[in-house]
């Protein structure tokens, strides 16, 4: 069985150490997370988290029957492959005179913005889909990245359904 | 009414059914042992030696009664005594509440005396846990603990409670005892799919776990077998489901299974499976097991569902009723090629068994042992065990004729565990109760003897003594060259004198008939006895198959080899 990328969204009760017990079951069954955001929700009893992951068709079978078992997980699904996924990237790059524009096209082809603007460095905000900051990021390396941080995905599916009514 | 938080916890436990609970004090739960005090005629507390004898003795109650056991230990050290009884009854399914106090919430994160975050550290092993922060939270935090406890695949829960929640007050109102709310049931289309596996197949194998243990499913799965003419094994956690003396029953499969059931489930082109997990040591080599067999799998917890072993069909949910349907569907239906099949089966065991028996020169051999418990124990006889080949060897010899006789750490595999779990099944049931030990095993817990003799818990300890780490050892002499690291215990423990320095009768025996007359004697007499039984430490626990082996590396009888000289 091959091993895919999946994007997995949970409602969980919004208290002290639920994210422990989400996580903690990840290290302990051996399941290898990409990326994992937490944040809260329309509904202030609950936060929801969105984690993407890689694995056959066994692993996501499993990840997902595991989690339904937690008390704190509300309900737990795979996103759909055609879900709106969004992330969003701080990356901080050098310019000089000479790279400046070069750079400033790339912000404006990949509808990004400059927040932040000194002699020698720019801070740039880039939000999109995963293979979107990875594009822009290789485009920045021969500048000379200073630092990154990516928030991992959040994904919500299309359409009427949502995550607690599906 | 208003009551203090101690008191609250003790209501409650009452309220919830709560007869007799294990535990040791100590400076965080001494207000919960001033409330026990006030309501001692209503409550039984069982004062161990160790935490972790109230821990598994929590567990042998319930294992012997399928009610929901309880322990409470301190904050710190007593909270971390409870793990691996709770890691135990975590990895059997087994209901329990563990109460544990903490420091007060305006200590807790500054590494207090005594403080351990005890939610953290049992995580994992537990199917829940709680911190109460509040008093507010305190009764229905507890109930939720018993209702999580018992429902869908039982579990162990923790609750931790900070000291200042134990001292404050609030209102409490007692309620009925939360109900074990069952799983959901299965789809009809499901029930439907298994009940015409079932009529497709021609070699039908009822493979019962722990799970139709718990459920008391035994007469169900014997008549439904009658009626389609299938043959029942079991699981480890499985024993004692089904009578031993049905003829459709093959015993336990696996890695020590009987010889017989192991090959009709190799041999078996239908697997129903009910309440089991597919361990390692049950399956051996998942991607050899059941080669040709199509599985069905009745289960409550849907991760345990394609988790080791790829399944034809999963029916997740409400495990008696599935299969009541499912038995209800289909048509009877006579099979007498595979009857005749397992026939053989049996017989060639049987011709095995006799095999090794013969070739056995030791003066007392350990199925003599169990053919005099056996013969001696009645219907009501509570068997448990350690660890090690002394376990294997009751599991496969020990003829058990009523659900919940056997009490023995399967999953977690836990030695020291059975002395403090056969007390908690003697006082749930007040059942003659014998514990199967081996010198290591008693070795770990045997300070809960006297436990046993302070509440005259008369508890028949049969210690099969080799001098030997004898499981280990069978590993070291089939597949390390016989190099026995650190499995010789040179000890000089006397055995006899110990069990009469606690308080108990000790006992030596070395032949058959000495171990009769004494497990006769241990038998009328009320009160706990030690019969230190001499066997020989070559013995082996067999068949065996090699870890991580399949069916067909089936390790049936041992040539001894002439032991090698030492270079």
């Amino acid at each position: 069985m091959k091993d895919e990328r999946f994007v997995i969204a949970l409602y969980v009760d919004n208290q002290f150490g639920v994210l422990t017990r989400v996580t903690g079951l990840f290290t302990r069954r051996s399941f290898n997370i990409d990326s994992l955001t937490v944040g809260v929700t329309e509904d202030e009893r609950y936060s929801r988290i969105t984690i993407t992951m890689r694995g056959d068709e066994l692993t996501k079978e499993q990840v997902i029957n595991q989690l339904k078992k937690q008390f704190c997980v509300k309900k737990v699904d795979l996103l759909d492959e055609s879900s709106t996924q969004r992330e969003l990237m701080l990356i901080k790059v050098r310019h000089t005179s000479g790279t400046r524009t070069e750079i400033m096209t790339a912000v404006d082809v990949f509808r990004a913005k400059v927040i932040d603007y000194s002699p020698e460095e720019m801070c740039i905000e880039v939000t999109g889909d995963p293979s979107k900051m990875d594009a822009f990021v290789t485009l920045m390396q021969p500048f000379g990245i200073l630092e990154m941080c990516r928030t991992g995905i959040v994904a919500l599916d299309r359409g009427s359904a949502t995550l607690l009514t599906k | 009414m208003k009551l203090n938080g101690a008191e609250i916890v003790v209501r409650t436990l009452i309220e919830q059914g709560v007869t007799d609970v294990f535990g040791y004090p100590g400076g965080q739960v001494i207000n919960i042992y001033d409330a026990l005090y006030k309501y001692q005629e209503e409550i039984n507390h069982i004062l161990t030696a160790h935490e972790q004898g109230a821990s598994h003795a929590a567990d042998g109650y319930s294992r012997a009664t399928g009610k929901v056991g309880v322990c409470l230990a301190t904050s710190g050290p007593g909270a971390t005594n409870l793990v691996t009884g709770i890691a135990t009854a975590m990895l059997d399914s087994i209901p329990l509440v563990a109460i544990t106090g903490n420091v007060p919430c305006a200590l807790i994160g500054k590494d207090a005396f005594q403080e351990i975050d005890i939610t953290g550290v049992t995580l994992p092993i537990t199917k829940h846990n709680f911190f109460v922060k509040k008093i507010e939270d305190l009764a229905d935090t507890l109930r939720t603990a018993f209702a999580i406890a018992k429902s869908g695949r039982p579990g162990p829960v923790l609750v931790d409670i900070p000291k200042d929640v134990q001292l404050a007050t609030y209102e409490y109102e007692p309620q009925p005892p939360v109900k074990r709310t069952p799983p959901p049931k299965v789809d009809e289309a499901l029930v439907e799919r298994a009940a015409e596996l079932l009529s497709l197949s021609r070699r039908p194998y009822i493979y019962i776990g722990g799970g139709a243990a718990g459920l008391g499913m035994g007469k169900a799965v014997i008549e439904f077998a009658r009626k389609i003419d299938a043959v029942i094994g079991c699981s480890f956690m499985g024993l004692s489901a089904v009578p031993d003396e049905n003829e459709r029953f093959l015993g336990m499969q696996g890695m020590h299974g009987h010889y017989a059931s192991t090959i009709a489930q190799k041999e078996a082109d239908l697997i129903l499976a009910v309440g089991v997990r597919f361990s390692d040591r049950a399956t051996g080599n998942v991607k050899k097991f059941a080669k040709n067999a199509r599985i069905v799998q009745l289960d409550p917890d849907p991760s345990e569902v394609n988790k080791n072993v790829r399944v034809t069909l999963g029916l997740v949910g409400d495990v008696e009723d599935s299969f009541k349907r499912i038995a209800a569907r289909c048509e009877a239906e006579k099979r007498p090629e595979w009857v005749a099949r397992v026939e053989e089966l049996k017989a060639e065991e049987a011709r095995l068994q006799q095999e090794i028996e013969e070739a056995n020169k030791e003066k007392i051999t350990p199925k003599q042992v169990f053919d005099v418990i056996n013969a001696v124990k009645t219907p009501e006889t509570i068997i448990a065990t350690d660890v090690g080949q002394h376990q294997m060897w009751t599991a496969q010899y020990v003829s058990f004729a009523r659900p919940r006789r056997w009490i023995s750490s399967g999953g977690l595999g836990t030695m020291g565990f059975g002395l403090g779990a056969a007390m908690g099944a003697y006082v749930a049931t007040g059942d003659k109760t014998v514990l199967i030990t081996g010198d290591g095993s008693f070795g770990m817990n045997l300070n809960e003897l006297a436990t046993a003799v302070s509440y005259n818990i008369p508890i028949i300890i049969v210690l099969l003594n080799n001098g030997v780490l004898g499981m280990v050892r069978q590993w070291q002499t089939l597949f390390f060259g016989e190099r026995y690291s650190q499995t010789v215990l040179s000890r000089q423990t006397d055995f006899v004198k110990l069990a009469e320095a606690f308080g108990a009768v000790g006992k030596r025996a070395e032949t058959p008939e000495e171990f009769e007359a004494a497990f006769q004697e241990a038998f009328q007499a009320n009160r706990p006895y030690v019969i230190d039984v001499t066997i020989g430490k070559d013995e082996m626990v067999l068949p065996m198959l090699p870890p991580g082996g399949a069916i067909d590396d089936i390790i049936v009888k041992v040539e001894k080899k002439p032991r090698r000289k030492k270079k």
